[in-house]
């Protein structure tokens, strides 16, 4: 590899650390979509860049796409085999009370402000 | 003489990078569990953004930029192995040992910190699954950093090259997965 890709890969640590920086920062604004996408957005956005340029996936050979693409698509079926109970607010002889609460019409956090270690 | 089964003519791909990609794809399953786990419960229990509250932003951030600068040392030690310059590839994989290292240090004074204030494994289902998260990432970091060590010792000397980038694709997955955490429990309060 030529000094040119080392400058590459300085570069691209430097656009991570600012998409860090930003992830940081993106709260401090207080909106909830803002937070969302500077959260999770730009950690897609790290991740890529990582898996592209660290770990030269793009140059590998379909095989490792197969392995990678399986475990994905395993993961996203568990996601949406056991999801539809887990996120449910109530079911056959059973709810969650806080979850129930939290959709009601104006919703106070009763733990707003308090210590919640031990709820 | 040449290496018995350095190659998988099926794949393409050298029998250690194969290796490598495995783990990585069942690693992808059992942390892809966790966090997925962690997302639903998140999702359905609006309330643990006040125990994420008590999550140290300012320490999840600083680590995960020494992770990415560890990533960069990591790559660079590819680079250099890949120019047959093992004694370089051999500093910069102890540079990226050391950012382990650091994450790792870091990470203890965080725990001590929460563990003191009363936020333990057990206090409830959002500290299970912080401790459980982190702590299984943690273990890989130190299991990333063992073998950094021994690859750097047979790197400096010129032999087995190759495993410097097997290592460094280990470390740069560790790096991803640390990547989602971050947001997952320090950002999302």
């Amino acid at each position: 590899m030529s000094e040119h890709a080392h400058s590459n890969y300085v570069k691209i640590w430097g656009i991570l650390v600012v998409l860090l920086v930003l992830s940081v920062l993106g709260p401090m604004v207080g909106i909830q979509w803002l937070t969302l996408l500077t959260a999770f957005g730009i950690a897609f956005v790290k991740a890529y860049l990582v898996i592209k340029n660290f770990m030269h996936m793009n140059l590998e050979p379909r095989f490792v796409w197969y392995i990678v693409g399986t475990a994905l698509a395993f993961m996203g079926l568990f996601y949406a085999g056991v999801s539809p109970d887990v996120m449910a607010a109530d079911g056959d002889n059973w709810e969650k009370p806080a979850f129930v609460a939290f959709l009601e019409p104006g919703y106070v956090d009763p733990h707003a402000g308090s210590d919640a270690a031990h709820h | 003489m040449r290496p018995i089964a350095t190659t998988r003519s099926a794949t393409g791909i050298p029998t250690g990078k194969l290796a490598v990609w495995w783990i990585i794809a069942s690693e992808i399953v059992i942390f892809g569990g966790l966090l997925g786990s962690y997302l639903m419960f998140r999702l359905s229990h609006p309330h643990w953004a006040g125990y994420a509250a008590h999550t140290n932003t300012m320490a999840g951030a600083f680590n995960t930029f020494v992770l990415l600068t560890s990533s960069l040392f990591a790559v660079q030690a590819h680079a250099a192995a890949a120019a047959g310059n093992g004694k370089k590839a051999a500093n910069l994989l102890l540079m990226t040992t050391a950012g382990g290292a650091l994450f790792i240090t870091v990470k203890a004074f965080e725990w001590t910190h929460e563990i003191k204030m009363g936020y333990t494994i057990t206090s409830n289902t959002f500290w299970s699954f912080y401790y459980t998260a982190a702590g299984l990432h943690a273990l890989h970091i130190i299991g990333g950093c063992v073998i950094m060590v021994i690859v750097s010792m047979t790197a400096r000397r010129n032999e087995e090259l190759h495993r410097v980038e097997l290592i460094g694709l280990y470390w740069h997955f560790v790096d991803v997965i640390w990547i989602f955490l971050f947001p997952l429990l320090y950002i999302a309060k």
